[in-house]
């Protein structure tokens, strides 16, 4: 097992390198670059900035060249904004965003969870028909219309609500309320109805006859015998979940205006800020290799007939 | 085995509802069995074996399942009309079930120790450490090698053969009085077959436990039990001891399948007899007898009514016009 973690670690990092290098090669293959914008700008003044990037350099150094900084923990310069590196753009945003994400992935998680037990114990009763509708809803609907629909219903009609901005010490942390809605809708409906089915599933299987014949609990069944097999396709989901989410993220900090790494993005990318954009892919690119690893693990001790060898 | 009757299912009837109709999966089914005593239930596929005895034990599934009459009476408590903590305090304690398939009837995601102690702590005064022991001690009578060892591993790093065993001892852990084995070496090859067998009959008569056996075969049944209940379409169509019925079957039904057992000692090229006509479709069965379309005896009566039972002494019991019309 031990063995297994190490290999699987270490296959991480290849994937890291494979990214970047993509990424750095795509945004550079892209029409216009970070200055193009900027019109009327002397030779001699842009030969300057041209310089000042190293962005003169043939394609190769500067791909050696920033590769080398990456490897030193230094994203590079903002090509926009002038007072402020990657480092400190993203430093600030991220924990705002980690924030974010953590919670609706909790609240998709868990509350999907329960929705899926419920709904599977209680099958084709009013319950499991209201959850499994709902969640149809938040399925088939994407998060750029359910945010600016719940933003519309609790904001503006009812006025509960602030329609955007982020935890500050007037406000406190209502704020976080639409914008973790937004995100978790989809995913908790997904669990939903994957705990559902896969709960229904095993409580048919041969085992779980075995359990109540040999005379125990209902609850005890349920608790000790149905759910470890059950929810295993669950964990399963999470890595794309989690995928999901971070994309997920990006718009609904754009619909809330939430001040995270996923609203520095897109202004990064009609920039052209070629260096925060790398800084962005690179950082999103970790969290999500580092989750699916932390998956395979989780899905490994929980499932006793996966061998490593 | 002595005289004293544990468990008697009276007209037990139950029912599935499905797309297609009512499933009438068990019509009316009546036998007893005797302390210490092994029964065999045979019939095909589909004629309620199964349904039979998950309703003995109120497993049915409910949807689609439901038990619609009778009465299943062990001693003297019906275990139909139990609550729910009663009929558990008898599941796996004073009647206890394996399964067809052992692949799949142990928990691929607890270790063995664990499936097994539960069982045990549930039904008896025992500690976990008395209950563990009494695991490994049963693991061992079952024939399980380094019982010490294995009881910690996962069903999974255990052969089929293996798991069935592993089976029985839990099963047996309880000391229970009667042992429901659903068609116990089914899914096992041929030689695996043999040794379950021995152990189940080993164990049950050391342990004076009764046995009902569901099978297909009538070498198990045979080799095994004491007395036969044929099945067909949802009833027992005739019941006796075992060497009356493979002396003196009286039904067709049972006749068909005494023929139709390949035997060393016929001449070589000899056809294997075999019934003919497909199994009973059991929605919707009109008031007759479910077998003459495939009976070569079929009279004007048997599309009529179901036959009455008639007893020829002896406790051999037939349902079939053939056997006149006097009732029991
Ligand atoms: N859960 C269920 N839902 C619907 N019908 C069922 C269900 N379980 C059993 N039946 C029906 O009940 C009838 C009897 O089934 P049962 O399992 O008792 O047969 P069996 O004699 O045990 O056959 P086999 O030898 O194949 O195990 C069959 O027609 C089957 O289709
Ligand atoms: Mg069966």
């Amino acid at each position: 097992m031990a063995r297994f973690i190490v290999r699987r670690f270490l296959s991480l990092i290849p994937t890291l390198f494979i990214i970047i290098t993509l990424s750095f090669i795509i945004i550079r293959v892209a029409p216009g670059g970070p200055f193009s914008s900027e019109k009327n700008i002397p030779e001699a003044i842009m030969n300057n900035i041209l310089k000042k990037y190293h962005m003169d350099e043939p394609f190769l150094q500067q791909y050696l060249r920033y590769m080398g900084d990456v490897l030193h923990g230094d994203l590079g310069p903002s090509y926009r904004y002038v007072d402020h590196d990657v480092n400190f753009l993203i430093s600030h945003a991220l924990p705002v965003s980690m924030l974010l994400g953590t919670i609706s992935m909790l609240v998709a998680v868990i509350l999907g969870i329960l929705v899926g037990i419920v709904s599977s114990l209680r099958q084709n009763s009013w319950v499991d028909y209201t959850a499994m509708s709902v969640a149809v809803i938040g399925i088939s609907i994407p998060l750029f219309v359910i945010g600016p629909v719940i933003m519309w219903f609790f904001a503006m009609r009812l006025q509960w609500l602030p329609t955007s901005g982020w935890i500050d010490s007037r406000r406190g942390w209502v704020t976080i309320i639409m914008p973790v809605i937004t995100l978790s809708f989809t995913y908790f409906a997904y669990i939903a109805r994957l705990s559902r089915a896969s709960i229904l599933e095993v409580l048919r299987s041969d085992y779980i006859r075995t359990a109540r014949a040999k005379g125990l609990k209902q609850s005890t069944v349920v608790v000790k015998h149905v759910l470890k097999g059950a929810l295993l396709p669950v964990v399963s989901y999470l890595g794309p979940a989690f995928a999901g989410i971070l994309t997920g993220s990006v718009v609904v900090e754009q619909v809330f205006l939430v001040p995270g790494v996923g609203r520095i993005f897109i202004q990064a990318a009609l920039n052209r800020d070629y260096t925060l954009i790398m800084g962005e892919v690179i950082v999103y690119s970790l969290i999500l290799v580092v989750l699916n690893f932390a998956v395979d693990i989780i899905y490994g001790f929980l499932d006793p007939r996966i061998s490593y060898k | 085995m002595t005289d004293e009757t544990i468990l008697q299912v009276k007209g037990l009837r139950t029912y599935f509802n499905t797309d297609d109709g009512v499933v009438k999966a068990v019509d009316g089914v009546d036998f007893s069995l005797r302390k210490g005593e092994t029964l065999g239930i045979v019939g095909e596929s589909g004629s309620g074996k199964s349904v039979t005895n998950l309703s003995i034990m109120n497993l049915i599934p409910n949807p689609p399942g439901k038990i619609m009459g009778g009465e299943v009476i062990y001693h003297d408590t019906d275990l139909l009309k139990l609550s729910d903590k009663g009929i558990r305090a008898i599941r796996g304690n004073k009647i206890s079930m394996i399964f067809q398939d052992p692949m799949t009837s142990l928990n691929p995601f607890l270790r063995i120790s664990n499936q097994m102690i539960e069982t045990i702590v549930l039904h008896q005064k025992l500690s976990k450490s008395e209950a563990r022991a009494k695991a490994i001690e049963m693991l061992v009578l079952a024939g399980i090698p380094a019982a010490e060892k294995r009881i910690d591993q996962y069903p999974h790093q255990f052969s089929g053969g293996m798991r069935q065993r592993v089976m029985i001892a839990m099963a047996l852990s309880c000391d229970p009085e009667i042992l429901i084995a659903d068609e116990p070496t089914s899914a096992l090859d041929v030689t695996i077959q043999a040794q379950i067998l021995d152990l189940m009959k080993e164990l049950t008569s050391r342990l004076g436990t009764a046995v009902i056996i569901i099978t297909h075969s009538l070498g198990v049944v045979a080799g095994m039990c004491d007395t036969i209940c044929v099945m067909y379409a949802g009833r027992i169509v005739e019941r006796g001891s075992v060497d009356i019925i493979f002396e003196k079957p009286m039904h067709p039904y049972t006749r068909g399948l005494i023929k139709s057992v390949p035997r060393l000692d016929r001449k070589n090229g000899a056809r294997l007899y075999s019934i003919q006509g497909q199994p009973p479709n059991v929605i919707d069965l009109p008031d007759c007898c479910p077998f003459f379309p495939r009976c070569e005896h079929a009279m004007d009566i048997c599309k009529t009514k179901y036959p009455l039972v008639h007893d020829d002494g002896n406790e051999h019991r037939v349902a079939c016009w053939l056997y006149g019309r006097e009732g029991k």
